[in-house]
């Protein structure tokens, strides 16, 4: 018998056979954002278990003095990897898989912008990690602490093949956090719903955005100090050895450039979540919205001027120092700003006092003790006495424990209907809570005190008699109550699957968009996209989930049989275009096999492999480009309430080049890292650079620069002939630039082996060679995008009022050549001046 | 501080106090001195300063810290129904997360800044300037000899210094990072190849301060540890004319045994022993070991006994360290080794 189905049904029924994963093996080809951002946020929290079993090892082992349980080898493996698990494998992906799944529902959008770039770093974040996990079976485990000082971490002290699976493996997990970074950045930027002004955005949305502004800025330091160590232990060019020419702290430098900024990129979303929750729980909107988005601002810029505070030990003439230590303090006034907001807000409000009320009362007590300890460190006097001990791990635990975690567990009970459709249950979930806040304050609270009794970080032992024993003991058994807490914690997630109740819609009758939606989601989220009128759209708008689902919104039809979603303005959200999304697919499962095979290949010292792996991921990065575009133009489509709207190939600033621009602001912090480094050392070490090193014949060099510059100029020119629709010209245009972009290539060549020392001779020759390798592969992949790009013409797939593909190559080009006036400058010119 | 690796001292009745666990570490932190490495038992006046400056940020987080967690835990559990008196709210914001931290962290910064630029030193000349090295895992110390300018007296894993002067530390590193930190006395410094760093430390009385490698240095960071011994100034110039001399003659048979097999041994390829062929660099200088308080930076106490044990069994005792094991000496041998090496005063 067929029921009678309501329009809501029949919409999502339709909307259903598009947007579905296939099932069985077939799900590995899902793109939706929901999906992927539950695989982040399954795989993060697994790798937290296996995180958290690390460190009750190191626990067990340091419960009591001289004691004998592990070995100095496996603990110091232990800490290695309990770290790195934590920073990069749980709290950074687990962040963005709930970025990746609660952004475009609360903007109002189907899916995010590049759904198979969040797949593909699904896929690079996985494979990292496992990569990373399998030195066990290799018996060749990082054992050089997750910060990787050099020289320990390099070949000559760490002769294995351990530092190795560290550098290559965090760094094909980086990849993911970069292109999430990106991915987040363009879709929060040009998909919110119609009148999602950006003054109206929610304030998790925000963080999420100064989030990957500083994901896009930050990790690339430590990419490239990663590339470069990997490149020092392999082929043994020295960047930080000492005795030629390298400095140990350019390591530390890029480090902890990307070290600080990590420690906000890892707690700002988690101000998000409270900035979500606490309005909702107390039913009030918050209080301070432009404050704290600017206080996210502020902090997310201040972040970048403190990396030196875990460097104040290394001998920096204090003057500097004092800059650092200022600096430290003044991240702690947007930090400040956010909790009396917060506090403000529960003040006017009537807080509910259930589970994630707990936690975020938890947040509250353990991130105000971790903040206050913050302060006393960033005094450099105080850290010099507690730097490296334990009342730095004491400290780091607080912020990181306090300021994440329990917001993490509190946004976790908040939004788990929306994961399962059910509530959770309040009696096992007070006992999680107050396990877990008793187990932390007994584990952490007291090792404050067992640094201050002297006792150095990383140890795997100690003797008695230095007053350290019982401290320990104490922390030990403080760290088994919060294993019982996590323990509990997956007993309560596996009873609620199953025996959950069913949750209402908006169980919390909260204000924010992604309420609006079914519990658990479809995966298009909505079934058409609702107009906005205010920040908490849910309290402004009376029937906002029946207008929603009965099609009242816009991009209503699912006749297209097309994923799609509205392209809006920056500020205004003013709907510019629909963007076609992409459906199910293997190419980013296929596209990251070839990533990992150039990882596994360069691990294994299998070269050739790991070209092979290199080449197939570029040819695949062609194909995945090949296939993005439509051969059809519909030209304008019907987006509902009369909005007729051009697809977004015909937006010269589509979300193609709104992707690839970030992913070039991401590439440039990279290459500035780079420079940062040769001008590091120059200043750092003496007769840096040797002047018998320096390339003193620069004519062919600057008819390089010259022919590249020249390049520049036809794309550009060739451009302007697209527009005007004159394709020959065009042609031409483009086939000048790559014949002068290959000059640049032949005269830098040659250039280079006439005068240029050995690469592995001294740090200066090292980073001539590295530089202008950069450029030519630079050049090298400026040069397929150009033949791309006429292949593509041919085809018809770009043209005069399809210009996207022909816009972003160009983007790409100007980069590349304004890459190189910076490493001429550098490598050539600057070292004259000596 | 009589006791060489310390008791545990007063903080026993403190952990019975789990109830209060907030305070707990705090508590224990004004027993102060319980342990011999406590950054609050001050025996110099840098770490007094810092010391002092800790007592500062502590009641200055109790108060502050205590004040805000008060009022979170107020607003979350006041009754409903009384409305509260704060406006918009703005009020809250703005004085508790703008007012109050620009206020205090001024007043804090000055301090800090004021602090730290004493502390790296004025014009004021240093009574003596000594190079320490850092070795995996242990410490190399050059003392400027008092007779022959441009040459050193070379020591390891103790340091003697002048009490109430103020010393200079120029340290740096042999192979890794490693830290140079005696908290009685002060701050850390790192060493770091290819660099050289510079600390100031004072000791204001005479005594012993254990210091340990406080930077992740390897497999075995934590059994580098070693000792600071302050002498009043007439008694370290002493100590130091007696110190740079050749190594003691052996008296005993047995200890004359004890050279030969030092050189058959091949001990001499990595150690030295002033006054006679041993030249090794690669090791600890053994010129006066039997005058220090312990083997292998803080692993065992010295002892004719646990040298022999130290020979035979390093690698369990401090396994990874850089020592080759003889567990193939026979008891004799090991005997006659010990004997020597610990008569070299």
């Amino acid at each position: 018998m067929i029921e009678p189905r309501s329009t809501a049904d029949r919409l999502d029924a339709r909307f259903s056979i598009f947007w579905s994963a296939p099932s069985g093996l077939g799900q590995l080809s899902a793109v939706n954002h929901t999906s992927i951002g539950n695989r982040f946020i399954v795989t993060g929290f697994i790798f937290f278990l296996i995180g958290g079993l690390l460190a009750m090892l190191m626990r067990t082992q340091l419960a009591l003095p001289n004691n004998d349980f592990i070995d100095f080898q496996t603990y110091n493996e232990l800490f290695s990897m309990h770290g790195t698990t934590m920073m990069f494998l749980f709290a950074v992906p687990i962040l963005e898989g709930f970025a990746l799944y609660l952004v475009p529902k609360m903007i109002g959008a189907r899916d995010l912008i590049f759904p198979r770039l969040s797949a593909f770093g699904y896929w690079c974040y996985l494979f990292g990690g496992v990569l990373l996990y399998s030195s066990f079976f290799f018996g060749q485990v990082p054992d050089s602490g997750w910060f990787m000082y050099t020289p320990l971490s390099s070949r000559e002290f760490t002769p294995g093949k351990g530092s190795d699976f560290w550098l290559l493996g965090v760094t094909f997990v980086e990849i993911s956090a970069v292109t999430a970074a990106i991915e987040l950045i363009a879709s929060i930027l040009r998909t919110r719903a119609p009148g999602m002004t950006i003054v109206r955005m929610p304030l998790f949305v925000w963080a999420m955005l100064v989030v990957s502004f500083m994901i896009v800025f930050a990790f690339p330091p430590l990419i490239l100090g990663s590339i470069l160590l990997e490149i020092e232990r392999a082929f043994d060019l020295p960047f930080y050895a000492p005795e030629r020419g390298g400095d140990p702290l350019l390591w530390q430098h890029l480090f902890w450039l990307f070290g600080h900024p990590e420690v906000y990129i890892v707690f700002l979303p988690a101000t998000g979540f409270l900035s979500m929750l606490i309005p909702a729980l107390c039913g009030r909107p918050i209080v301070g919205y432009t404050w704290i988005v600017m206080a996210l601002i502020a902090t997310g810029f201040i972040s970048f001027g403190l990396w030196v505070h875990h460097m104040y030990a290394t001998g920096i003439p204090h003057l500097a120092l004092s800059f650092f230590s200022a600096a430290s303090l003044a991240v702690v006034i947007p930090t400040s700003i956010q909790i009396f907001a917060w506090i403000a807000t529960l003040w006017l409000g009537k807080p509910r006092l259930n589970v994630p009320m707990l936690f975020v009362i938890g947040f509250f007590v353990n991130f105000i003790i971790g903040g206050l300890t913050g302060i006393m460190i960033a005094l450099v006097p105080f850290d010099w006495q507690v730097h490296d001990t334990h009342f730095i791990v004491a400290h780091l635990h607080y912020v990181l424990i306090g300021g994440m975690l329990f917001p993490l567990l509190a946004a976790f009970y908040y939004w788990l209907p929306h994961f399962s459709g059910r509530m959770h249950s309040e009696s096992i979930g007070r006992l999680v809570f107050w396990l877990m806040f008793l187990g932390f304050n007994l584990t952490f609270l007291i090792m404050h005190f067992t640094g201050m009794q002297g006792m150095p970080r990383r140890v795997y032992t100690y003797t008695d008699g230095l007053g350290w024993d019982w401290p320990n003991l104490v922390s030990s058994v403080g760290g088994f109550v919060m294993s019982a807490a996590v323990g509990l914690l997956v007993v309560d997630l596996l009873l609620h699957f199953f025996y959950g109740r069913r949750a209402p819609r908006d169980p919390w009758k909260a204000g924010s968009l992604e309420w609006v939606t079914r519990l658990p989601p479809q995966p298009y989220n909505f079934i058409s996209i609702p107009e906005i009128k205010g920040r908490d759209p849910l309290w402004v708008q009376p029937n906002l989930v029946e207008h929603t689902e009965n099609g009242g919104g816009y991009l209503a039809d699912p006749a297209s049989g097309r994923r799609e979603t509205l392209g809006t303005s920056v500020l205004q959200a003013r709907p510019e275009e629909v963007i076609h999304l992409p459906t199910n697919t293997f190419l980013p499962l296929v596209s990251a096999s070839f990533v990992a095979m150039f990882f596994v290949g360069f691990l294994f010292e299998l070269y050739s492999v790991a070209a092979a792996g290199a080449l197939l991921a570029l040819a695949s990065g062609f194909f995945w480009a090949w296939r993005s575009g439509d051969l059809q133009d519909p030209g304008e489509v019907d987006a509902g309430h009369g909005l007729h709207l051009p697809m977004h190939h015909r937006n010269p600033t589509g979300p193609g080049w709104w992707g690839t621009l970030i992913a070039l602001f991401s590439n440039g912090a990279l290459y500035a890292s780079l420079l940062f480094g040769y001008y590091f050392l120059w200043t750092a070490v003496p007769d840096w650079p040797p002047s018998a090193y320096v390339i003193h014949d620069l004519r062919l060099p600057t008819l390089g620069l010259v022919s590249l510059l020249a390049s520049s100029v036809c794309v550009r020119w060739a451009i302007s002939r697209l527009q005007h629709a004159k394709l020959p010209q065009f042609r031409a245009g483009i086939v000048a630039a790559v014949l002068l972009a290959g000059g640049f290539l032949v005269a830098e060549f040659l250039a280079m082996r006439a005068y240029a020392v050995p690469a592995e001779a001294h740090a200066y020759s090292a980073l001539l060679h590295i530089i202008v390798g950069y450029q030519f592969v630079h050049v090298g992949v400026a040069i397929l995008a150009a033949v791309f790009v006429l292949v593509r013409v041919h085809f018809g797939y770009v043209g005069p009022q399809r210009q996207l593909g022909a816009r972003v190559m160009s983007l790409f080009w100007h980069y590349t050549v304004l890459a190189w006036v910076l490493g001429y400058t550098t490598v050539h010119l600057s070292a004259l001046t000596l | 501080m009589n006791a060489l690796l310390g008791t545990p001292g007063k903080a026993v009745w403190v952990h019975r106090v789990t109830g209060i666990v907030m305070l707990l570490p705090f508590i224990a932190g004004l027993s102060g001195c319980d342990g011999i490495m406590s950054i609050l038992d001050v025996r110099g006046p840098m770490a007094e300063q810092i010391a002092r400056l800790w007592w500062v940020l502590f009641w200055g987080s109790v108060v502050l810290g205590g004040g805000t967690i008060a009022l979170v835990l107020y607003v979350v559990t006041r009754p409903h129904e009384r409305a509260p008196r704060i406006g918009s709210g703005m009020g809250v914001m703005i004085g508790g997360g703008v007012v109050l931290p620009v206020v205090t962290l001024w007043a804090l910064l000055i301090y800090g800044v004021s602090l730290g630029t004493r502390q790296v030193g004025g014009e004021e000349p240093p009574a003596l300037t000594i190079e320490v090295v850092g070795h995996r895992f242990w410490w190399e110390v050059r003392y400027p000899d008092p007779v022959e300018p441009d040459e050193y007296v070379v020591s390891a894993n103790e340091i003697h210094i002048p009490a109430g002067v103020p010393v200079d530390f120029f340290v740096s590193s042999a192979d890794v990072i490693h830290s140079f930190w005696v908290p009685n006395l002060g701050g850390k410094i790192d060493m770091i190849p290819g660099r050289v760093n510079q600390i100031r430390l004072q000791a204001n009385e005479p005594g012993v301060f254990r210091g340990q490698c406080a930077e992740y240095c390897g497999p075995q960071h934590a059994r580098m540890a070693f000792f600071v011994r302050a002498h009043p100034p007439e008694a370290f110039e002493e100590w130091l004319a007696a110190e740079r001399g050749e190594a003691e003659e052996p008296t005993s048979d047995l200890a004359v045994q004890g050279r030969e097999q030092f050189f058959q041994q091949a001990c001499m390829e990595c150690h030295t022993i002033r006054g006679t062929p041993a030249r090794g660099r690669a090791g600890p200088d053994l010129t006066r070991l039997g005058a220090r308080k312990t083997l292998g930076a803080g692993t065992l106490e010295m002892s004719e006994e646990n040298i022999a044990e130290w020979i035979a069994h390093n690698q369990q005792l401090k396994p990874g360290n850089r020592m080759l094991p003889y567990e193939h000496l026979d008891e004799e041998t090991l005997q006659a080794l010990s004997a020597y090496l610990e008569s070299l005063q």
